[in-house]
């Protein structure tokens, strides 16, 4: 499997909210590297993760796939994933593959980390 | 190289300001021709890869197949399904000799040609392309086929992906892949997976899982054959990723296709017997 070209920081907001700031590629090769973000966004302690795509460059299918698999562990900790930075195009697709429905898009970060109705 | 930018290709348009006008000259430019000239982020590279958005699906009639419970019904992913959530992946050694793309290429060109015989796959002439629909009739028993449809959702030389609508089997996505490992090409497809509703849930863990991987292996072995493998080996690997049960879809029931595809049955036979002979 080739080495994914992506990066993802994780910034705390607060107590119980995490930013995780996406630079790149999302393909599936690039699991380890979200779970390993998701663990640095403090596990279990933390109710609300937010995911920043303004740096994302390329998605395939399988980037969408390993997003589910981030929805399901998120669910299983009652965590809350929200979205913003998305583009058009993968504003789009988040709609197409119905994956908006789980995850809530916002237009910024100040209403993603407040859980405001986009 | 581009005089007027600096900078390669010769589709890159220069900025009002690069071409040296002056703030008042620019806005006098009428706003078509401002919006031509004004530099614009480069589209990413996947745009042309993937559909675009529908709301419902929208079908044409194909030859060989009923082309029943697909038209107007919604896509569904692994999010609005009912049942565990499993993928199920299925991977072959294509040799040395292939690579990705010749292999992808192949599988997209002659899709339904690697089905398992009894079950038809009525897609474009064209092959795998990004917003097709394509009509299926699935062999489950009893001389009934259970017509249904799947969605390309992407496409793209290394990969492509299936999406399901309402009443098939399962709500998710498959995704039909090569990549270089070491010195041979391996090929996979994998599905992420929820059944839809209640129904397709016992079916799932009565036969269905069983079906499938006989399905997905069959498709593979064709496959590697029509690559030239001398002896195509799939190996089978199931993860239950969620194994709590979605019961806020339950009423998923409701546009169950093979229930639909039953009664479609009945109603066809009666029809032919309700005729006069002679």
């Amino acid at each position: 499997m080739s080495t994914p070209a992506i990066s993802m920081d994780v910034r705390r907001v607060g107590e119980k909210t995490a930013v995780v700031d996406i630079k790149g590629e999302v393909t599936a090769a690039c699991e380890p590297v979200l779970m390993s973000a998701y663990e640095a966004a403090g596990g279990s302690a933390t109710s609300r993760l937010v995911l920043n795509f303004g740096g994302l460059e390329y998605m395939n299918s399988g980037g969408i796939g390993m997003l589910v698999t981030l929805l399901v562990r998120a669910n299983r900790q009652h965590q809350q994933l929200a979205a913003y930075g998305l583009s058009e195009h993968y504003r789009e697709i988040f709609e197409l593959t119905r994956l908006d429905e789980a995850i809530t898009i916002y237009d910024s970060e100040e209403s993603a980390l407040n859980g405001a109705v986009r | 190289m581009n005089e007027t930018t600096g900078t390669p290709g010769p589709d890159r348009v220069a900025s009002a300001e690069q071409i040296g006008l002056s703030a008042r000259e620019a806005a006098a430019i009428p706003p078509p021709e401002a919006a031509r000239l004004a530099p614009r982020a480069a589209p990413p590279r996947d745009v042309a890869s993937w559909a675009r958005k529908i709301d419902r699906l929208e079908v044409d009639p194909r030859e060989g197949v009923r082309g029943t419970n697909v038209a107007g019904r919604r896509l569904t992913g692994p999010v609005q399904g009912f049942g565990k959530m499993w993928q199920k992946t299925y991977r072959m050694n294509a040799g040395p000799d292939i690579t990705p793309e010749q292999a992808i290429a192949t599988w997209r060109e002659h899709f339904p040609e690697f089905w398992p015989k009894g079950n038809r796959f009525a897609g474009a002439l064209t092959g795998i392309n990004p917003g097709d629909v394509a009509l299926l009739d699935l062999a489950i028993g009893g001389g009934v086929k259970l017509s249904t449809g799947v969605f390309v959702l992407y496409a793209d030389a290394e990969s492509f992906t299936l999406m399901t609508p309402q009443g098939h089997m399962f709500a998710g996505w498959i995704t039909f892949s090569a990549e270089r490992s070491g010195d041979a090409t391996m090929v996979q497809a994998q599905v992420l997976m929820r059944a839809n509703d209640p129904l397709y849930e016992v079916s799932m863990v009565v036969a269905g899982h069983r079906k499938e991987d006989k399905f997905w292996t069959a498709t593979l072995t064709a496959l590697g054959q029509r690559l030239g493998v001398a002896d195509p080996a799939v190996e089978v690997r199931s993860t239950c990723v969620d194994s709590r049960r979605q019961w806020r879809h339950t009423s998923n029931i409701w546009h169950n296709s093979m229930v639909r595809s039953v009664l479609q049955t009945l109603t066809f036979r009666r029809g032919v017997n309700a005729q006069p002979s002679g």
